[in-house]
């Protein structure tokens, strides 16, 4: 199935790799940091709302 | 619909409560379909398609490096329309919707520059070369790490935003000339637009251009890569906007302390 990528395997797959590497960083920071500020709000706001 | 009536349909999502409900409800849809046109078109790309003749097999660094140069300008400009917006109509939403896209473009340019420094070296024999596009490139990649350096460095959001939206300005130069270079001089190892020409594509300019056994699973990968844009920015908004109100709600907290 891998194709045969030669004398130019190393420069293929690591190309492939790093930037597949900092898309799915980018990603799951993204939603981790969404995730975390999402309940930070609610957190606050039923504190505010709570302390009138 | 009068134009008009357009514009009111479009600056609605200046208010952050609309813009918040309708991102929820589109963001499965940008984030399926990104996920879709990456996975079929990269497959596609490196498994499916043949060596190149001259190129070899490192051809196949065209389905990432095109698509993510592509997007590092793009969302410069994206944050250039956004940075004017605030500027001119003081919408919070536009401010930070640019804000959200920088660290997007920071990641697109850096793909963009490490896969054109490994395709490089076989193909030019060197990693890197002070080249046109290849330099306007990394200016435009330093200008989206001052961007965000600025914001962080500026407590006042106010103020953040109005000095993040003119080195925008600035920055735009590069972003453009980075798009460009290729064509205002003609020394460099960087070839000239051989993909988004329209004459290329229909075939009614004769030089050389990508042929299509690549340019179709390339095409679906600009795709997957314009839809994955879409909706990080969409999401990454969201989350600045919370982060303001969060900010907002504690400084009232303070107020009536």
């Amino acid at each position: 199935m891998m194709p045969d990528l030669g004398k130019y395997a190393d420069a293929v797959l690591s190309s492939y790799a790093l930037s597949l590497l900092m898309l799915v960083l980018l990603v799951a920071l993204s939603l981790w940091r969404g995730r975390k500020v999402r309940a930070e709000m609610e957190k606050t706001e039923a504190r505010v709302s709570r302390n009138g | 619909m009068s134009i008009a009536a357009k514009a009111n349909t479009i600056w609605q999502y200046a208010n952050p409560k609309k813009f918040l409900a309708t991102s929820e409800r589109v963001l499965p849809f940008f984030w399926t379909s990104a996920a879709i046109c990456l996975v079929v078109g990269l497959v596609w790309g490196f498994f499916f398609t043949p060596d190149d003749f001259r190129q070899g097999s490192t051809v196949k660094i065209i389905y990432l490096h095109v698509p993510s140069a592509l997007m590092a300008i793009n969302c410069w400009l994206m944050m250039l329309v956004t940075s004017l917006v605030w500027l001119v109509r003081r919408h919070h939403v536009s401010a930070l919707a640019a804000r959200a896209a920088a660290p997007i473009g920071v990641v697109m340019t850096l793909i963009a520059l490490i896969t054109g420094a490994i395709w490089g070296q076989p193909m030019w024999g060197t990693w890197w070369a002070w080249d046109p596009r290849l330099t306007s490139f990394l200016i435009l990649f330093l200008f989206y790490l001052g961007y965000i350096a600025l914001w962080e460095a500026i407590e006042d959001p106010d103020t953040a935003a109005d000095l993040t939206s003119v080195l925008c300005l600035v920055g735009s130069v590069f972003a453009i000339l980075s798009r460009y270079a290729v064509n205002f001089w003609n020394q460099g190892l960087h070839q000239g637009a051989s993909v988004m020409r329209a004459g290329a594509v229909t075939g009614t300019d004769t030089t050389e251009k990508v042929s299509n056994v690549f340019f179709y699973p390339l095409f679906l990968c600009i795709i997957g890569f314009v839809l994955l844009f879409i909706a990080l920015v969409l999401y990454r908004t969201g989350t600045e906007i919370r982060a303001r109100r969060i900010r907002a709600l504690l400084a009232r907290e303070r107020a009536g302390a």
